[in-house]
């Protein structure tokens, strides 16, 4: 049926075609005959084809243009006629003979535009007497097609300032009443389509309404363009007259479209001198007009022209537009009270935008809005509707790109509290955005305070906010995280005292974060805290000693009892690693007990957590690098704990690791640059003990493998004597290296011994290195001599 | 009955000119066999000079027993064919009985002739003057010549003329008030008017303008009412809403209307009427009829 409905609209709008086209054929004829009677009456025959009324819109426009090129033909030879001495003024009358009204109009409208060109008549008569007499069409498409003919004919004939047609008589004034009228009246008939025909074709015609618009809405556009619309003309006559059928015609779809058609054609600096007015009309609107965009793309506008130049700047201040806005957001807000909460939000997001970009020294008109937005929302929760949501971001992350510093968005008392609206994926998805704007701008947070609150912004990403743990993506999540241990890395102040103040802060607010995060979020607060370590150490910037508040033992005490939330979590390693930094920290502050501390929380973490045996080895091998390195330690507790690293590398389950951890131990004996801690004989002893190991681990491998494996751990060992045998161990000597260099060649001529590359090329390379030192003569040359290879 | 005279071949001939006939305005007068002839254009109390001529047919001589010229003033109702009515006669006696050898002019002049009605050719009725001369002859009929000529009245604009303001309706559904400027109008004059809209209730498809004229004939039991509408002026397209106010302008010059007749000589009036119809969606006509007083003016340049 509807299907059919389409063919016949086309056999319509064929059939008017065709009509058209012959009596445009005798309208031709009857011009170029110069037979004026047959013009008239073949061109009023054509212009019938326009009083169909089977046509949509979309059709009945085809045949309109039509009829309009046509037209245009008809007026050049009005325009002859009269030239030829034929009176326009009878001509006028003449057209007005036809029956039908509407042929009879687009002739008048043709020769009025003829007439006034003559300058016989003043401009404004002839163009009120066509616009008056245009009321004849009351069928809603043929009207609004009629009176867009008239606005186009009449579009260069207005009597505009400085247009040919001002005269005494005749003032911009009538040109703003002719299109003011004209655009009223098409107003008009384009609502009252809304109201004819049956309620089921509701849809249909909101469609071909739309198709419509534009015809009504290139009246506003004449009238922007009319030169001589200044701002007192607009705003006392133009701006009121339009609002007043904007909101007289009540219609949902017109208030909609002509407020829009306002804002994008008229001036920016008359909107902004008008605000009142313009604004003014919003609260009158229909509830269901579609306000919040209306006042957004306003304020997009005044936003972009404020950015346009500083110039204009002070007019805003001066017409107080902020507060004009956000009176009538409110004002709109408390009319319309279906507005669904994304509409309120959307407004509220505008308008901040509009104020940064207006006020940006007016931080409190910025929390202003924000309170208002959270009084908008309190009282329904959480938000679950996604546009909403969306649109809270956009709101919350005007003011970071604005100042680009999150410092002055925290001054916003408010905005916390809107934040808590936010669902909590939306919450992280916040965090994040404002931790990259800290990270893409460097912002440094300088206190306490503000670290405070800004961890409360981002609670989302520092704890779990709800019951239920919903699996979350693993890399997004580690993202996140990420993201949070970057942030703590940003956090600095040069004063000690306050860095302090952050770090607790700081503590406090990743401690609530559970298992899942701490391994995140402790390191970098560990290092963080070291990094204030190191420069208390210094000694400028100490001046007070123990005077201050602020001291490494007290941030030590701090981090012992961070990092041991880390072994709860557990994550031991991690834990053990971070620890053995302080150990090293508490080293360079001279704090043995401390240091003490430290490493006893790490062997306690090593016996109790670390169990697998690839974790011991490198937890292992990080102990004996750390414990190599500290100084602070007395004779005493040094002993006790390399006993204990020494015990501990014995007992590691493969022995290939054992031997590798006891060798390693040897360089616990030998600290280059402490004399007193040069004990060449365990050295000594390690070393050997390595070597039976690794004899054993050849023998067991001979055992169960039926190889042998490599030599490759005697190469290592090799090594280490010769290191040893190179600093000076006097119980390192010649003959030792000697029979070492053969029992790996022995071992290497052994059948049972597995070829390895990779261990023949270490040992040539250890030869290679030897023979390097020989030829390099002095001392060193000296010691190598004997050493045969 | 110029045909009698061609067909027993007159023994003379008879031609009626006016002094003025040159310069003298002609119109056009439809005559009975549907031919439209051009005729001098004459108004009340004019002097209507002239001269008759008569001119025997070579080589014969008339005899007659007087030559006459009327001017007659006839109403003819075509229900009562053959009738005439003659509301003016008057007669000028241009000869005394004789006998005619050879072409002979005789001036005649009616001075300030009364002339009260206008010509008019309606439906059912026709009013005409014409100069009517005879040659009065013994035992045969008389030779008559006849020379139509139209009278039209000019009035001048009259001292009261009111607008027409009338609201009507039909409860709750329509109701309307119209107005035109003014009750009477010249021929060549133009209806200006509003109809506002007070209340719309029904789908109205358009609204025309008809202009009607009235002509009524004869009097008591035998009056012949003739209706004719002469024009149909569309004025709005589409339904109006309430508040709709819609411009009517109707230039009258190109209809064809007389000035209104009352009561011709107790025979025949002519009266016409606006007429404003709607017509709803569904064909149906609401109308109301005024009448309005149509006058020649009296061109003052």
């Amino acid at each position: 049926m509807i299907a059919d409905g389409v063919e016949d609209e086309e056999k319509w709008l064929a059939a008017g075609i065709t009509g058209l086209q012959q009596n445009a054929f005798y309208m031709h004829r009857a011009l170029d005959s110069n037979n004026l009677r047959d013009a008239l009456k073949y061109s009023a025959q054509m212009l019938s084809e326009l009083r169909t009324s089977k046509l949509s819109p979309h059709k009945y426009y085809e045949l309109y243009m039509r009829s309009f090129d046509e037209l245009r033909k008809l007026e050049m030879f009005f325009k002859e006629e009269a030239r030829r001495g034929c009176s326009i003024v009878e001509l006028y009358e003449l057209v007005q003979h036809a029956g039908n009204i509407l042929p009879r109009l687009y002739l008048l409208c043709t020769v009025g535009s003829v007439y006034i060109k003559s300058k016989e008549a003043p401009a404004k008569d002839v163009l009120k007497d066509l616009v008056e007499m245009c009321r004849g069409i009351q069928h809603p498409v043929r009207g609004l097609f009629l009176r867009s003919y008239l606005s186009q004919v009449s579009r260069d004939k207005l009597p505009d300032i400085g247009s040919e047609f001002e005269g005494d008589a005749d003032t911009v004034i009538d040109a703003v009443d002719f299109v003011l009228q004209n655009f009223t009246e098409m107003n008009k008939l384009w609502v009252r389509m809304q109201h004819q025909g049956p309620a089921r074709e509701k849809e249909k015609r909101e469609k071909e309404r739309s198709e419509l618009r534009d015809l009504v809405g290139k009246n506003l556009h004449v009238l922007s363009q009319i030169e001589g619309v200044d701002l007192d003309l607009y705003r006392d006559t133009v701006l009121p007259r339009v609002l007043e059928q904007v909101v007289n015609c009540k219609d949902e779809i017109a208030q909609f479209y002509l407020m829009d058609c306002i804002i994008q054609v008229f001036p920016d600096e008359y909107h902004l001198q008008t605000l009142e007015i313009l604004l003014g009309a919003c609260p009158q609107l229909q509830p269901s007009v579609d306000i919040k965009t209306v006042l957004s793309r306003l304020m997009e506008r005044l936003s972009n022209y404020a950015a346009s130049s500083t110039d204009v700047l002070p007019e805003f201040l001066q017409v107080e537009a902020f507060s004009k806005l956000n009176n009538a957001i409110g004002k709109v807000i408390e009319a319309q009270v279906d507005m669904p909460i994304f509409g309120a939000v959307t407004l509220y997001s505008s308008l901040l935008t509009f104020t940064l970009h207006v006020h940006p020294d007016r931080l409190d008109y910025a929390d202003q809005v924000l309170g208002a937005c959270v009084k908008k929302l309190s009282g329904h929760g959480k938000l679950e509707d996604s546009r909403s949501t969306k649109q809270i971001v956009a709101l919350l992350s005007a003011p970071l790109e604005k100042y680009n510093d999150i410092v002055t968005a925290l001054k916003l008392s408010n905005y916390p509290r809107v934040m808590e609206y936010l669902d909590t994926e939306t919450n992280k998805v916040m965090a994040t955005v404002i931790i990259q704007s800290i990270m893409k701008n460097n912002t440094r947070i300088p206190t306490a305070d503000k670290v405070d609150s800004l961890f409360e912004l981002m609670e989302g990403l520092i704890k779990d906010l709800d019951e239920t743990h919903e699996e979350v993506d693993e890399d997004d999540f580690n993202e996140e995280q990420n993201s949070v241990a970057r942030l703590i890395q940003m956090l600095s102040n040069d004063d000690p005292e306050e860095m302090y103040k952050i770090i607790c802060n700081v503590r406090k607010h990743i401690m609530t974060g559970g298992q899942r995060r701490l391994p995140f979020t402790v390191p970098p607060l560990v290092f963080s805290a070291l990094k204030l370590v190191r420069r208390l150490q210094a000694p400028d910037e100490n001046p007070f000693g123990d005077e201050t508040s602020t001291t490494p033992k007290k941030i030590f005490q701090l981090l012992n009892q961070t990092i041991e939330s880390l072994s709860a979590v557990p994550s031991p390693e991690l834990a053990l690693r971070l620890y053995l930094q302080c150990a090293e920290a508490a080293n360079d502050c001279d704090l043995e007990p401390v240091a003490y501390e430290f490493f006893t929380q790490a062997y306690i973490l090593y016996e109790e957590e670390v169990s697998d045996s690839r974790a011991q080895v490198t937890a292992l091998h990080l102990i004996i690098g750390t414990l190599q390195r500290m100084h602070v330690f007395g004779v005493e507790n040094r002993d006790t704990l390399t006993h204990k690293a020494t015990g501990y590398s014995a007992k590691l389950l493969k022995k290939p690791d054992q031997c590798r951890a006891v060798y390693g131990c040897a360089h616990l004996f030998w600290v280059d640059d402490q004399d007193n801690l040069k004990d060449g004989e365990r050295v000594l002893i390690c070393l050997k003990r390595a070597l039976r190991i690794a004899n054993a681990a050849q023998q067991m491998s001979n055992a169960a493998r039926g190889s042998t494996g490599s030599v490759t751990l005697f190469v290592e060992i090799l090594n280490k004597y010769l290191y040893f045998f190179e600093k000076g161990n006097t119980h390192i000597t010649v003959a030792a290296i000697q029979s070492l260099i053969e029992l790996i060649m022995t071992e290497m001529q052994s059948e049972s011994s597995t070829p390895d590359p990779a261990t023949d090329a270490f040992l040539a390379s250890t030869k290679r290195y030897i023979q390097f030192q020989k030829q390099k003569g002095g001392s060193i040359g000296e010691k190598y001599e004997p050493v045969k290879v | 009955m110029n045909f009698l005279v061609g067909a027993f071949k007159a023994p003379c001939s008879i031609s009626i000119t006016l002094a003025d006939g040159r310069s003298r305005k002609q119109v056009p007068l439809k005559k009975e066999n549907g031919k439209t002839a051009m005729v001098p254009l004459f108004q009340s109390q004019e002097n209507i000079i002239g001269e008759v001529v008569i001119e025997p047919v070579q080589g014969k001589k008339v005899e007659h027993n007087g030559i006459k010229i009327e001017l007659l003033g006839q109403i003819e109702l075509y229900f009562d064919r053959g009738n005439l009515y003659d509301f003016t006669s008057l007669v000028r006696e241009l000869d005394v009985p004789g006998e005619l050898y050879e072409r002979k002019a005789y001036p005649f002049e009616f001075s300030t002739v009364e002339m009260p009605y206008e010509s008019y050719n309606g439906v059912n009725v026709r009013l005409r003057y014409v100069l009517k001369v005879t040659v009065g002859r013994n035992f045969i009929s008389n030779i008559v010549e006849y020379q139509h000529f139209v009278v039209q009245n000019y009035t001048p604009p009259p001292s009261m003329n009111n607008s027409i303001k009338m609201e009507v309706g039909i409860e709750d559904c329509l109701h309307i008030e119209f107005e035109y400027s003014k009750s009477k109008y010249h021929l060549r004059d133009v209806i200006i008017g509003k109809i506002y809209f007070l209340l719309v209730r029904i789908k109205i498809k358009n609204m025309e303008l008809e202009i009607r004229r009235r002509e009524s004939t004869g009097s008591g039991p035998n009056t012949y009412v003739e209706t004719e509408t002469l024009a149909k002026f569309e004025l709005m397209d589409g339904a109006p809403v309430r508040g709709e106010s819609i411009p009517i302008r109707l230039f009258l010059s190109p209809y064809e209307l007389t000035p209104t007749y009352r009561n011709i000589n107790n025979k025949f009036s002519v009266k016409y009427y606006l007429n404003l119809v709607l017509v709803d969606e569904e064909d149906r006509r609401y109308f109301k009829q005024q009448e309005i007083t149509v006058y020649r003016l009296l061109e003052t340049s």
